[in-house]
């Protein structure tokens, strides 16, 4: 709950965190270590200094920093695990649903438990979807279409694989998929982070939410452009919004050009927790205005309204969340 | 104090001054910036034979192989148009894809054979959509300084290039854009000429002055993503290296 300077409190929903293990006895191989060094650069680059973490507590921070950077001084009311299972790269993996599951029994009222699923695993992955299902009432999933698996560098939604289990997940009950555009898709000849199989996909199954992480960034240009077209595509703000401190006015351009073309109503806060913390983005996010030449060429504006939505309100409706019932339980629970 | 020229020294920044020129005439194609100003340049030395050793790493360990691998061809192409240079040894460094891209640029090698089976054909496709949208963005960017100068869209949607060409003014970053706009425009937007449109969309359709604002959206569109994406690059690449070493000689 972050609270206005009038008073006015603003429920949230940190729509992307993660609670991963990347220590070196985790990693299997260069390319574990590579993935969360990058990741490290990644925090350098754009936290203020004050929020700096060294390589080791990056690396892995457990289930108590969590609570504390996102429920206790970061805002959050709740928070979406998102799970990045890396099975090439790390021993016991990166962070896997069944991992997060345990977050989620200490924290039932915080956190929102996302499952996985990789077409790749064909028959038997269909399965084990279902039974992500049935174990954990998971509502969303994230995909993460780079992920090496052997030999392959990824997949796209468009495959007929992807469909099936598109189709399967809409039977039973998924509402949300969110999808991670990552930089090592085949054929390599081909731009690896093209979003156009968002646009099939959101075609073929008009009752799924798509929510592209990180707005479709580095295409944020071709993700507007689908979003105009497809109602049922959403923008996760993770990576977009870190810049909001290192680069305010980058971040002005960028949400000028997200209301423009895709509008508030769709448009999702996330942290990237332990990449970025929430404490900070939000603060920032509060005060940050849109400059006023940006507003009278692109005729938009970020009111407090906005933000409320693009805080909580929006992941609110896809998780079908009645804030007022959830903060009682909240509070009642205080955990 | 004196300043006794020292002839050996000058004349190795003399040839090292020519490399870096031609290595800034490179660009990251998705981000429509030189591989120079962009800081991917670790290492450059001339050997006692003329050979040129190059060596530049990216923001990170994942960035996408075809783009490496185009821009390391390139700045072989480039720097071997050196008459005094016999051979060029490039190489990436801190790539999950290094060793591949070296290979096959060190062979002369097309991008599917460097990686065969991992790919459908070669990269032409993809520099075209990329330099596609850079025409894009030095159409927008140049358009909006024409409109701060005190152009109206109906104006700029009927100037002939000859009039482009012909517009005089002391701004030296108006004249940049417009020299990076008029190269790409050779390549898109329909026929070029003097008596041809200067301002045409990137398929040779001429602008309406009605549909000035809202083309000039998608444009913009287009730009935002491509600076913010060369702001990520920067900042990651300072995280993953610290401050740029000066590798240039100026």
């Amino acid at each position: 709950m972050f609270k206005t300077s009038n008073g006015e409190e603003i429920f949230v929903i940190d729509a992307h965190i993660h609670l991963w293990d990347a220590r070196p006895e985790n990693q299997k191989n260069v390319h574990g270590a590579q993935f969360i060094n990058c990741f490290h650069d990644y925090h350098k680059a754009l936290s203020p200094e004050e929020y700096l973490w060294p390589a080791e507590k990056f690396q892995r921070y457990g289930a108590d920093a969590l609570y504390e950077d996102l429920f206790v001084n970061g805002y959050d009311d709740m928070a979406i695990c998102q799970p990045t299972y890396l099975k090439d790269f790390y021993k016991e993996g990166f962070n896997t649903t069944e991992q997060n599951a345990l977050l989620r029994e200490k924290h039932p009222d915080r956190i929102i438990l996302n499952g996985a699923f990789d077409p790749r695993d064909e028959e038997e992955g269909l399965d084990y979807l279902e039974n992500l299902v049935n174990t954990y009432g998971i509502k969303g999933v994230k995909l993460y279409t780079a992920e090496w698996r052997g030999d392959s560098k990824g997949y796209k939604l468009s495959d007929p694989w992807s469909k099936r289990y598109l189709d399967k997940a809409q039977k039973l009950g998924i509402k949300n998929i969110h999808v991670h555009k990552g930089p090592t898709i085949l054929p390599l000849n081909r731009d690896a982070f093209d979003v156009a199989d968002i646009d099939d996909a959101a075609t073929d199954f008009p009752e799924l939410n798509f929510i592209v992480d990180h707005v479709g960034l580095p295409r944020l240009d071709d993700f507007c452009w689908i979003a105009v077209q497809e109602p049922n595509v959403y923008g996760g703000l993770a990576v977009a919004s870190a810049f909001v401190h290192a680069r305010p006015r980058y971040f002005a351009e960028m949400m000028a050009e997200l209301l423009f073309w895709v509008g508030e109503d769709r448009l999702l806060f996330a942290s990237d927790y332990g990449i970025w913390q929430p404490k900070w983005l939000i603060e920032k996010f509060m005060e940050f205005e849109l400059p006023e030449d940006l507003s009278a060429e692109t005729g938009v504006n970020l009111t407090l309204e906005g933000k409320r939505k693009i805080l909580g309100l929006n992941a609110a409706k896809l998780y079908g969340i009645d804030v007022e019932s959830q903060m009682a339980r909240i509070e009642a629970g205080e955990g | 104090m004196v300043l006794a020229p020292n002839p050996p020294m000058v004349e190795d920044k003399h040839l090292r001054d020519e490399v870096w020129n031609c290595l800034a005439t490179v660009n990251d194609p998705e981000l429509d910036e030189s591989v120079t100003d962009m800081g991917f340049i670790d290492r450059l030395e001339i050997d006692k034979n003329n050979e040129v050793i190059i060596e530049f790493r990216l923001p990170t360990f994942w960035c996408a192989p075809n783009f490496a691998f185009l821009m390391a061809n390139d700045m072989r192409e480039a720097v071997e148009k050196l008459s005094w240079v016999p051979r060029v040894i490039i190489t990436l460094t801190d790539h999950c894809h290094a060793e591949a891209i070296n290979n096959g640029v060190h062979k002369g090698l097309s991008f599917s054979e460097a990686f065969p089976e991992q790919t459908e054909a070669n990269l032409d496709e993809l520099r075209e959509i990329f330099r596609r949208k850079a025409f894009k963005m030095r159409q927008e960017l140049l358009l909006r300084t024409l409109k701060e100068i005190g152009y109206k869209g109906s104006e700029l949607c009927l100037l002939k290039i000859d009039e482009l060409v012909a517009i005089v003014s002391e701004d030296h970053n108006f004249s940049l854009l417009r020299s990076r706009y008029l190269e790409v425009r050779k390549e898109f937007g329909g026929p070029y000429g003097c008596d041809k449109l200067a301002f045409t969309s990137d398929t040779g359709e001429a602008i309406s002055s009605e549909s000035f604002v809202e083309y000039l959206s998608g444009l913009r569109r287009v730009r935002v993503n491509s600076e913010f994406n060369a702001n990520m690059c920067r900042s990651v690449l300072k995280s993953r290296y610290g401050e740029n070493k000066k590798v240039a000689t100026n």
